[in-house]
Protein backbone atom coordinates (compact mmCIF):
# COMPACT_ATOMS: atom_id res chain seq x y z
CA UNK A 1 0.00 0.00 0.00
CA UNK A 2 3.01 2.63 -0.62
CA UNK A 3 1.20 4.65 -2.53
CA UNK A 4 -1.80 5.29 -0.01
CA UNK A 5 -1.91 8.57 2.43
CA UNK A 6 -2.56 7.33 6.13
CA UNK A 7 -4.60 10.43 8.26
CA UNK A 8 -2.63 11.27 11.76
CA UNK A 9 -4.71 8.59 13.77
CA UNK A 10 -2.91 5.72 11.35
CA UNK A 11 -1.09 4.51 14.84
CA UNK A 12 -4.45 4.94 16.75
CA UNK A 13 -5.95 2.61 14.24
CA UNK A 14 -2.77 -0.15 14.06
CA UNK A 15 -2.04 -0.08 18.13
CA UNK A 16 -6.14 -0.52 17.97
CA UNK A 17 -5.77 -4.13 15.70
CA UNK A 18 -7.57 -2.20 12.62
CA UNK A 19 -7.59 -4.11 9.27
CA UNK A 20 -6.65 -1.11 7.12
CA UNK A 21 -8.25 -1.35 3.50
CA UNK A 22 -7.12 1.14 0.41
CA UNK A 23 -9.98 4.04 0.82
CA UNK A 24 -10.21 7.20 -1.25
CA UNK A 25 -6.08 7.11 -1.99
CA UNK A 26 -5.75 6.51 1.99
CA UNK A 27 -5.00 3.11 4.54
CA UNK A 28 -8.58 3.23 6.32
CA UNK A 29 -9.67 0.85 9.25
CA UNK A 30 -12.67 -0.94 7.82
CA UNK A 31 -13.09 -2.51 11.50
CA UNK A 32 -11.54 -3.54 14.01
CA UNK A 33 -11.46 -6.67 16.64
CA UNK A 34 -14.96 -6.10 17.50
CA UNK A 35 -16.62 -6.56 14.03
CA UNK A 36 -18.64 -4.80 11.77
CA UNK A 37 -21.77 -5.97 13.47
CA UNK A 38 -21.16 -4.90 17.08
CA UNK A 39 -19.28 -1.56 16.25
CA UNK A 40 -22.43 -1.46 14.10
CA UNK A 41 -24.83 -1.85 17.72
CA UNK A 42 -21.93 -0.86 20.04
CA UNK A 43 -22.62 2.71 18.08
CA UNK A 44 -26.21 2.84 18.03
CA UNK A 45 -26.45 1.62 22.35
CA UNK A 46 -23.81 3.61 23.53
CA UNK A 47 -20.68 6.07 21.60
CA UNK A 48 -18.80 4.94 18.36
CA UNK A 49 -15.35 6.98 17.40
CA UNK A 50 -14.58 7.00 13.76
CA UNK A 51 -11.67 8.73 12.20
CA UNK A 52 -13.19 10.82 8.66
CA UNK A 53 -9.37 12.78 8.46
CA UNK A 54 -9.61 11.51 4.48
CA UNK A 55 -12.57 13.96 4.10
CA UNK A 56 -11.87 17.45 2.50
CA UNK A 57 -11.86 20.51 4.87
CA UNK A 58 -11.95 23.95 3.17
CA UNK A 59 -12.32 27.66 4.18
CA UNK A 60 -14.09 30.18 2.39
CA UNK A 61 -12.88 33.55 3.12
CA UNK A 62 -14.54 37.03 1.23
CA UNK A 63 -11.78 38.90 0.56
CA UNK A 64 -14.50 42.10 1.08
CA UNK A 65 -14.67 40.93 4.65
CA UNK A 66 -18.44 41.07 4.48
CA UNK A 67 -19.62 37.11 4.80
CA UNK A 68 -22.28 37.80 3.08
CA UNK A 69 -20.34 37.94 -0.04
CA UNK A 70 -18.99 34.42 0.27
CA UNK A 71 -22.55 33.28 1.14
CA UNK A 72 -23.64 34.55 -2.22
CA UNK A 73 -20.90 33.09 -4.25
CA UNK A 74 -21.13 29.98 -2.75
CA UNK A 75 -24.42 30.20 -4.10
CA UNK A 76 -23.75 30.05 -7.26
CA UNK A 77 -22.99 26.76 -6.97
CA UNK A 78 -24.86 25.05 -4.70
CA UNK A 79 -28.83 25.36 -4.36
CA UNK A 80 -29.08 25.98 -0.70
CA UNK A 81 -30.29 29.18 0.85
CA UNK A 82 -26.26 29.91 2.35
CA UNK A 83 -27.29 33.61 3.15
CA UNK A 84 -29.94 32.42 5.46
CA UNK A 85 -27.33 30.27 7.98
CA UNK A 86 -26.63 31.78 10.90
CA UNK A 87 -23.48 32.54 12.36
CA UNK A 88 -22.40 29.44 14.20
CA UNK A 89 -25.06 26.64 12.12
CA UNK A 90 -24.42 24.18 9.87
CA UNK A 91 -26.45 22.73 7.03
CA UNK A 92 -26.51 20.08 4.17
CA UNK A 93 -25.82 20.99 0.76
CA UNK A 94 -24.39 19.69 -2.62
CA UNK A 95 -22.20 20.88 -5.54
CA UNK A 96 -24.98 20.40 -8.60
CA UNK A 97 -23.51 20.54 -12.52
CA UNK A 98 -25.41 22.08 -15.37
CA UNK A 99 -27.28 18.86 -16.09
CA UNK A 100 -28.86 19.28 -12.73
CA UNK A 101 -26.69 16.09 -11.54
CA UNK A 102 -24.93 16.00 -8.40
CA UNK A 103 -21.29 16.59 -7.88
CA UNK A 104 -20.14 15.98 -4.57
CA UNK A 105 -22.67 16.66 -1.27
CA UNK A 106 -20.83 18.64 1.61
CA UNK A 107 -21.30 20.21 4.77
CA UNK A 108 -21.46 23.99 5.40
CA UNK A 109 -20.78 26.10 8.48
CA UNK A 110 -20.97 29.66 8.62
CA UNK A 111 -17.80 30.96 11.23
CA UNK A 112 -18.83 34.32 11.84
CA UNK A 113 -16.59 36.15 9.26
CA UNK A 114 -16.11 33.03 6.93
CA UNK A 115 -17.58 29.21 5.91
CA UNK A 116 -16.35 25.72 6.86
CA UNK A 117 -16.90 23.12 4.39
CA UNK A 118 -16.60 19.21 4.63
CA UNK A 119 -16.48 17.68 1.32
CA UNK A 120 -16.02 14.02 0.48
CA UNK A 121 -12.67 12.64 0.19
CA UNK A 122 -12.85 11.34 -2.95
CA UNK A 123 -14.66 14.38 -4.83
CA UNK A 124 -11.96 16.67 -2.51
CA UNK A 125 -9.68 17.54 -5.49
CA UNK A 126 -12.22 18.00 -8.03
CA UNK A 127 -14.40 19.62 -5.18
CA UNK A 128 -11.74 22.10 -4.46
CA UNK A 129 -10.48 22.66 -8.20
CA UNK A 130 -14.33 24.00 -8.85
CA UNK A 131 -14.52 26.39 -5.83
CA UNK A 132 -11.38 28.23 -6.92
CA UNK A 133 -12.28 28.05 -10.64
CA UNK A 134 -15.82 29.97 -9.76
CA UNK A 135 -14.86 31.85 -6.50
CA UNK A 136 -11.35 33.17 -6.66
CA UNK A 137 -12.59 36.39 -7.73
CA UNK A 138 -14.88 36.96 -4.79
CA UNK A 139 -13.23 34.50 -1.96
CA UNK A 140 -10.10 32.88 -0.87
CA UNK A 141 -10.56 29.17 -0.79
CA UNK A 142 -7.88 27.29 1.53
CA UNK A 143 -7.61 23.82 2.20
CA UNK A 144 -6.92 22.87 5.88
CA UNK A 145 -4.31 20.13 5.30
CA UNK A 146 -2.96 20.05 9.09
CA UNK A 147 -5.93 18.96 10.72
CA UNK A 148 -7.46 15.31 11.43
CA UNK A 149 -11.48 14.95 11.52
CA UNK A 150 -13.16 12.54 13.45
CA UNK A 151 -16.57 11.94 14.37
CA UNK A 152 -18.37 10.99 18.02
CA UNK A 153 -21.27 9.42 17.46
CA UNK A 154 -23.99 7.44 19.61
CA UNK A 155 -26.70 8.39 22.63
CA UNK A 156 -23.54 8.51 24.98
CA UNK A 157 -21.08 10.94 22.39
CA UNK A 158 -23.02 13.50 24.81
CA UNK A 159 -22.03 12.57 28.00
CA UNK A 160 -18.33 11.46 26.92
CA UNK A 161 -17.57 14.44 25.32
CA UNK A 162 -19.30 16.95 27.84
CA UNK A 163 -17.14 14.93 30.49
CA UNK A 164 -13.74 16.54 28.72
CA UNK A 165 -15.50 19.58 27.47
CA UNK A 166 -19.07 20.95 29.37
CA UNK A 167 -20.33 23.17 27.18
CA UNK A 168 -20.71 20.80 24.01
CA UNK A 169 -23.67 19.64 26.27
CA UNK A 170 -25.31 22.98 25.04
CA UNK A 171 -24.87 22.68 21.19
CA UNK A 172 -28.00 21.59 19.29
CA UNK A 173 -28.21 19.73 15.62
CA UNK A 174 -25.89 21.45 13.38
CA UNK A 175 -24.50 24.20 15.81
CA UNK A 176 -20.90 24.29 14.77
CA UNK A 177 -18.13 26.09 17.43
CA UNK A 178 -15.23 26.43 18.09
CA UNK A 179 -13.57 25.81 21.51
CA UNK A 180 -10.02 25.61 23.26
CA UNK A 181 -9.31 22.01 24.99
CA UNK A 182 -6.45 21.57 26.68
CA UNK A 183 -4.45 23.96 24.20
CA UNK A 184 -5.88 22.56 20.91
CA UNK A 185 -8.33 24.27 18.89
CA UNK A 186 -10.96 22.26 18.49
CA UNK A 187 -13.93 22.83 15.78
CA UNK A 188 -17.02 21.18 16.66
CA UNK A 189 -20.43 20.62 15.27
CA UNK A 190 -23.03 18.68 16.79
CA UNK A 191 -23.83 16.14 13.57
CA UNK A 192 -22.95 13.06 11.79
CA UNK A 193 -23.68 10.22 9.56
CA UNK A 194 -25.01 7.74 11.61
CA UNK A 195 -28.70 9.05 11.92
CA UNK A 196 -27.43 9.12 15.62
CA UNK A 197 -26.66 12.53 17.84
CA UNK A 198 -23.34 13.04 18.40
CA UNK A 199 -20.24 15.32 16.37
CA UNK A 200 -17.67 15.52 14.38
CA UNK A 201 -14.66 17.11 15.45
CA UNK A 202 -11.98 18.52 13.73
CA UNK A 203 -8.56 18.75 15.81
CA UNK A 204 -4.78 19.73 14.47
CA UNK A 205 -3.20 16.72 13.37
CA UNK A 206 -0.67 16.80 16.12
CA UNK A 207 -2.87 16.52 18.78
CA UNK A 208 -5.07 14.58 17.13
CA UNK A 209 -4.01 11.18 18.35
CA UNK A 210 -3.08 12.65 21.92
CA UNK A 211 -7.04 13.78 21.80
CA UNK A 212 -8.63 10.31 20.32
CA UNK A 213 -6.89 8.62 23.20
CA UNK A 214 -8.58 10.84 25.78
CA UNK A 215 -11.93 9.82 24.07
CA UNK A 216 -11.54 6.33 23.56
CA UNK A 217 -10.16 5.61 27.28
CA UNK A 218 -13.70 6.25 27.92
CA UNK A 219 -15.12 2.93 28.21
CA UNK A 220 -18.11 3.89 26.62
CA UNK A 221 -15.91 4.42 23.50
CA UNK A 222 -15.01 1.67 20.46
CA UNK A 223 -13.52 2.72 17.53
CA UNK A 224 -16.04 2.18 14.43
CA UNK A 225 -14.47 1.21 11.00
CA UNK A 226 -15.65 2.16 7.28
CA UNK A 227 -18.16 -1.23 7.53
CA UNK A 228 -20.01 -0.30 10.31
CA UNK A 229 -19.96 3.40 9.24
CA UNK A 230 -21.63 2.26 5.97
CA UNK A 231 -24.50 -0.10 7.48
CA UNK A 232 -25.36 3.05 9.77
CA UNK A 233 -25.44 5.58 7.34
CA UNK A 234 -27.66 3.24 5.45
CA UNK A 235 -30.19 2.22 8.12
CA UNK A 236 -30.00 6.15 8.70
CA UNK A 237 -31.34 6.67 4.89
CA UNK A 238 -28.19 9.00 4.72
CA UNK A 239 -26.44 8.86 0.86
CA UNK A 240 -23.62 7.65 -0.40
CA UNK A 241 -21.74 9.73 -2.81
CA UNK A 242 -20.66 7.82 -5.73
CA UNK A 243 -23.13 5.22 -4.68
CA UNK A 244 -26.95 6.62 -4.33
CA UNK A 245 -25.99 9.78 -5.56
CA UNK A 246 -23.43 11.16 -8.34
CA UNK A 247 -23.33 13.50 -11.97
CA UNK A 248 -26.34 12.00 -13.05
CA UNK A 249 -28.65 12.09 -10.28
CA UNK A 250 -30.88 15.04 -9.75
CA UNK A 251 -31.57 16.35 -6.30
CA UNK A 252 -35.71 16.01 -7.09
CA UNK A 253 -34.29 12.25 -8.07
CA UNK A 254 -32.28 11.39 -5.24
CA UNK A 255 -35.17 12.50 -2.98
CA UNK A 256 -33.19 15.66 -1.71
CA UNK A 257 -35.63 18.20 -1.78
CA UNK A 258 -35.91 19.15 1.79
CA UNK A 259 -32.37 20.65 1.30
CA UNK A 260 -33.21 23.07 -0.81
CA UNK A 261 -34.80 26.13 0.80
CA UNK A 262 -37.54 28.46 -0.27
CA UNK A 263 -35.40 31.05 -1.01
CA UNK A 264 -33.66 29.65 -4.11
CA UNK A 265 -37.06 27.67 -5.35
CA UNK A 266 -39.28 28.88 -7.84
CA UNK A 267 -40.56 32.21 -6.45
CA UNK A 268 -37.73 32.16 -3.57
CA UNK A 269 -35.62 35.26 -2.67
CA UNK A 270 -32.80 34.23 -5.09
CA UNK A 271 -34.58 31.65 -7.26
CA UNK A 272 -32.31 29.32 -9.00
CA UNK A 273 -28.45 30.96 -10.26
CA UNK A 274 -27.08 27.93 -9.79
CA UNK A 275 -25.79 24.93 -11.85
CA UNK A 276 -28.31 23.15 -13.77
CA UNK A 277 -31.24 25.21 -11.88
CA UNK A 278 -33.37 25.36 -14.67
CA UNK A 279 -33.48 21.72 -14.88
CA UNK A 280 -34.03 21.02 -11.48
CA UNK A 281 -36.59 23.83 -10.90
CA UNK A 282 -38.59 22.06 -13.79
CA UNK A 283 -38.58 18.72 -12.17
CA UNK A 284 -39.74 20.35 -8.46
CA UNK A 285 -42.77 21.33 -10.68
CA UNK A 286 -43.55 18.24 -13.26
CA UNK A 287 -41.89 15.62 -10.88
CA UNK A 288 -38.96 13.50 -12.45
CA UNK A 289 -39.20 9.92 -13.85
CA UNK A 290 -37.48 8.33 -11.01
CA UNK A 291 -36.97 8.10 -7.41
CA UNK A 292 -34.22 7.44 -4.65
CA UNK A 293 -36.69 5.68 -2.34
CA UNK A 294 -35.52 2.89 1.01
CA UNK A 295 -36.76 -0.52 0.12
CA UNK A 296 -37.08 -3.71 2.81
CA UNK A 297 -36.45 -7.00 1.57
CA UNK A 298 -39.37 -9.14 2.11
CA UNK A 299 -36.37 -12.39 2.80
CA UNK A 300 -33.31 -12.72 4.58
CA UNK A 301 -31.45 -12.12 1.36
CA UNK A 302 -29.16 -8.89 0.99
CA UNK A 303 -30.05 -6.84 -1.77
CA UNK A 304 -27.25 -4.79 -2.46
CA UNK A 305 -25.96 -2.06 -5.09
CA UNK A 306 -26.50 -2.87 -8.64
CA UNK A 307 -29.00 -4.96 -7.59
CA UNK A 308 -31.87 -4.78 -10.86
CA UNK A 309 -35.49 -3.85 -10.29
CA UNK A 310 -38.49 -5.03 -11.34
CA UNK A 311 -42.48 -4.34 -11.24
CA UNK A 312 -43.04 -8.66 -11.01
CA UNK A 313 -41.95 -11.72 -10.94
CA UNK A 314 -42.12 -12.31 -14.37
CA UNK A 315 -42.08 -8.82 -15.97
CA UNK A 316 -38.88 -7.97 -18.56
CA UNK A 317 -39.11 -4.34 -18.16
CA UNK A 318 -36.16 -2.97 -15.78
CA UNK A 319 -37.88 -0.47 -13.49
CA UNK A 320 -34.48 0.72 -11.13
CA UNK A 321 -31.44 -0.37 -9.67
CA UNK A 322 -30.45 -0.54 -6.19
CA UNK A 323 -27.51 1.86 -5.17
CA UNK A 324 -26.63 0.77 -1.10
CA UNK A 325 -27.97 -2.46 0.00
CA UNK A 326 -26.67 -4.53 3.45
CA UNK A 327 -27.53 -6.12 6.02
CA UNK A 328 -29.10 -3.58 8.80
CA UNK A 329 -27.74 -4.82 12.46
CA UNK A 330 -29.99 -2.56 14.28
CA UNK A 331 -33.27 -3.38 12.37
CA UNK A 332 -31.73 -7.13 11.98
CA UNK A 333 -32.81 -7.28 8.63
CA UNK A 334 -31.36 -6.45 4.92
CA UNK A 335 -31.67 -2.99 4.45
CA UNK A 336 -31.43 -1.16 0.73
CA UNK A 337 -31.75 2.03 -0.85
CA UNK A 338 -32.11 2.43 -4.71
CA UNK A 339 -34.50 4.52 -7.59
CA UNK A 340 -37.46 3.27 -8.93
CA UNK A 341 -39.58 4.46 -11.65
CA UNK A 342 -41.80 7.30 -10.04
CA UNK A 343 -44.96 5.06 -10.56
CA UNK A 344 -43.27 2.16 -8.38
CA UNK A 345 -42.06 5.07 -5.59
CA UNK A 346 -45.12 4.75 -3.69
CA UNK A 347 -44.65 3.55 -0.15
CA UNK A 348 -46.18 -0.20 0.39
CA UNK A 349 -45.04 -1.01 -3.28
CA UNK A 350 -43.41 -4.44 -4.04
CA UNK A 351 -41.22 -4.67 -6.56
CA UNK A 352 -39.11 -7.63 -7.52
CA UNK A 353 -35.05 -7.93 -7.35
CA UNK A 354 -32.86 -9.98 -9.47
CA UNK A 355 -31.18 -12.07 -7.18
CA UNK A 356 -28.30 -14.92 -8.87
CA UNK A 357 -30.92 -15.33 -11.10
CA UNK A 358 -33.91 -15.47 -8.85
CA UNK A 359 -36.32 -12.57 -8.53
CA UNK A 360 -37.25 -11.88 -4.64
CA UNK A 361 -40.18 -9.69 -3.51
CA UNK A 362 -38.95 -6.01 -1.52
CA UNK A 363 -41.01 -3.16 -0.69
CA UNK A 364 -40.53 0.52 -1.25
CA UNK A 365 -39.95 1.74 2.29
CA UNK A 366 -39.75 5.10 4.48
CA UNK A 367 -36.31 6.15 5.42
CA UNK A 368 -34.81 6.16 7.84
CA UNK A 369 -34.83 2.48 8.46
CA UNK A 370 -34.24 3.24 12.27
CA UNK A 371 -35.75 6.49 14.40
CA UNK A 372 -32.72 9.18 13.80
CA UNK A 373 -32.00 10.41 17.44
CA UNK A 374 -30.50 14.02 16.67
CA UNK A 375 -30.90 16.34 19.81
CA UNK A 376 -32.32 19.20 17.77
CA UNK B 1 -10.61 -34.16 8.97
CA UNK B 2 -9.78 -33.33 5.30
CA UNK B 3 -9.72 -30.10 3.44
CA UNK B 4 -10.28 -28.24 0.14
CA UNK B 5 -8.19 -25.40 -1.59
CA UNK B 6 -11.62 -23.90 -0.96
CA UNK B 7 -11.67 -23.26 2.14
CA UNK B 8 -14.08 -25.97 3.28
CA UNK B 9 -13.69 -28.73 5.67
CA UNK B 10 -14.99 -32.83 5.31
CA UNK B 11 -15.72 -35.27 8.28
CA UNK B 12 -16.75 -38.62 7.96
CA UNK B 13 -19.25 -39.80 9.89
CA UNK B 14 -20.81 -43.32 8.91
CA UNK B 15 -21.27 -43.52 5.18
CA UNK B 16 -21.64 -39.94 4.70
CA UNK B 17 -19.11 -37.10 5.10
CA UNK B 18 -19.86 -33.64 6.80
CA UNK B 19 -19.39 -30.34 5.04
CA UNK B 20 -17.94 -26.84 6.52
CA UNK B 21 -15.68 -24.30 6.28
CA UNK B 22 -13.14 -23.46 8.03
CA UNK B 23 -12.15 -21.27 11.00
CA UNK B 24 -9.71 -19.40 8.34
CA UNK B 25 -12.50 -18.88 5.76
CA UNK B 26 -15.25 -17.91 8.84
CA UNK B 27 -12.90 -15.24 10.04
CA UNK B 28 -11.83 -13.95 6.35
CA UNK B 29 -15.58 -13.52 5.68
CA UNK B 30 -16.73 -11.81 8.77
CA UNK B 31 -19.84 -11.92 10.38
CA UNK B 32 -22.80 -14.03 7.93
CA UNK B 33 -26.21 -13.01 8.10
CA UNK B 34 -27.35 -15.23 5.69
CA UNK B 35 -27.44 -18.34 4.74
CA UNK B 36 -29.15 -20.44 1.50
CA UNK B 37 -28.17 -24.55 1.87
CA UNK B 38 -29.33 -26.86 -1.26
CA UNK B 39 -32.10 -28.94 -1.00
CA UNK B 40 -31.91 -32.25 0.48
CA UNK B 41 -31.47 -35.00 -2.19
CA UNK B 42 -29.84 -32.84 -4.86
CA UNK B 43 -27.13 -34.71 -7.26
CA UNK B 44 -24.13 -32.01 -6.98
CA UNK B 45 -20.56 -31.93 -8.96
CA UNK B 46 -17.70 -31.03 -7.53
CA UNK B 47 -16.79 -27.32 -8.46
CA UNK B 48 -20.67 -26.78 -8.54
CA UNK B 49 -21.75 -23.60 -6.41
CA UNK B 50 -24.56 -24.90 -3.88
CA UNK B 51 -24.54 -23.14 -1.10
CA UNK B 52 -24.94 -19.14 -0.81
CA UNK B 53 -23.39 -16.99 1.72
CA UNK B 54 -23.29 -13.54 2.62
CA UNK B 55 -21.16 -11.76 5.46
CA UNK B 56 -21.43 -7.71 6.32
CA UNK B 57 -19.28 -7.32 3.38
CA UNK B 58 -19.83 -9.45 0.42
CA UNK B 59 -21.80 -12.17 -1.20
CA UNK B 60 -19.73 -15.81 -1.94
CA UNK B 61 -20.94 -19.15 -3.04
CA UNK B 62 -19.51 -22.36 -1.96
CA UNK B 63 -19.05 -25.43 -4.03
CA UNK B 64 -19.63 -28.64 -4.21
CA UNK B 65 -16.13 -30.71 -2.57
CA UNK B 66 -16.56 -33.63 -4.56
CA UNK B 67 -19.29 -35.50 -6.32
CA UNK B 68 -22.47 -36.82 -4.53
CA UNK B 69 -25.42 -36.56 -3.20
CA UNK B 70 -26.85 -33.90 -0.06
CA UNK B 71 -27.95 -35.83 2.77
CA UNK B 72 -28.71 -33.55 5.28
CA UNK B 73 -28.49 -29.66 5.68
CA UNK B 74 -27.96 -27.75 8.81
CA UNK B 75 -30.91 -25.47 9.85
CA UNK B 76 -29.39 -23.68 12.28
CA UNK B 77 -27.25 -22.02 10.30
CA UNK B 78 -30.15 -20.67 8.05
CA UNK B 79 -31.79 -19.62 11.09
CA UNK B 80 -28.51 -17.97 13.25
CA UNK B 81 -25.86 -17.00 10.39
CA UNK B 82 -23.24 -15.81 12.87
CA UNK B 83 -23.16 -19.57 14.36
CA UNK B 84 -20.57 -19.47 11.42
CA UNK B 85 -18.21 -16.93 13.22
CA UNK B 86 -18.44 -18.78 16.79
CA UNK B 87 -18.30 -22.56 15.83
CA UNK B 88 -17.46 -23.08 12.05
CA UNK B 89 -15.24 -26.41 12.82
CA UNK B 90 -18.19 -28.01 14.50
CA UNK B 91 -22.03 -26.85 15.18
CA UNK B 92 -21.90 -24.79 12.27
CA UNK B 93 -21.60 -27.78 9.39
CA UNK B 94 -23.32 -26.75 6.31
CA UNK B 95 -24.60 -29.68 4.86
CA UNK B 96 -23.95 -34.05 4.70
CA UNK B 97 -23.32 -35.53 1.74
CA UNK B 98 -23.05 -39.45 0.34
CA UNK B 99 -20.12 -39.34 -2.13
CA UNK B 100 -20.14 -40.89 -5.20
CA UNK B 101 -16.51 -42.56 -4.71
CA UNK B 102 -15.49 -42.48 -1.16
CA UNK B 103 -11.74 -42.64 -2.56
CA UNK B 104 -11.62 -39.36 -3.44
CA UNK B 105 -11.54 -38.38 -0.13
CA UNK B 106 -7.56 -39.04 -0.21
CA UNK B 107 -7.14 -36.57 -2.99
CA UNK B 108 -7.96 -33.78 -0.34
CA UNK B 109 -5.53 -32.18 1.92
CA UNK B 110 -4.79 -33.22 5.54
CA UNK B 111 -4.99 -31.07 8.61
CA UNK B 112 -0.66 -29.89 7.85
CA UNK B 113 -1.40 -29.75 4.46
CA UNK B 114 -3.80 -26.96 4.70
CA UNK B 115 -2.30 -25.43 7.27
CA UNK B 116 0.74 -24.71 4.69
CA UNK B 117 -1.67 -23.50 2.35
CA UNK B 118 -3.31 -20.58 4.37
CA UNK B 119 0.31 -19.34 6.22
Amino acid sequence: MADLLRTPLYDFHVKNGAKLVPFAGYEMPVQYPLGVMNEHKHCRASAGLFDVSHMGQVLIKPKSGNIEDACLALETLVPMDICALKPGRQRYAFFTNDEGGILDDLMVANRGDHLFLVVNAACKDADIAHMQKHLSETCEISVIEDRALIALQGPDAESVLSSLIPSMADLKFMDVVIVDYDGMELWVSRSGYTGEDGYEISVPADNASQFVTKLADNDLVEPIGLGARDSLRLEGGLCLYGNDIDESTTPVEAALTWAIQKARRADGAREGGFPGSDKILAQFENGAERKRVGLLPEGRAPMRAGTKLFASETSSDEIGEITSGGFGPSVNSPVSMGYVSTEFSDEGTQVFAEVRGKRLPANVSKMPFVAANFKR
Amino acid sequence: MKYTEEHEWLKPEGDVVIVGITQHAADALGELVFVELPDVGTEVEKGEEIVVIESVKAASDITAPLDGEITEVNQAIVDAPTLVNEDPTAAAWFFKMKLKDPSEMDGLMDEDAYKALID
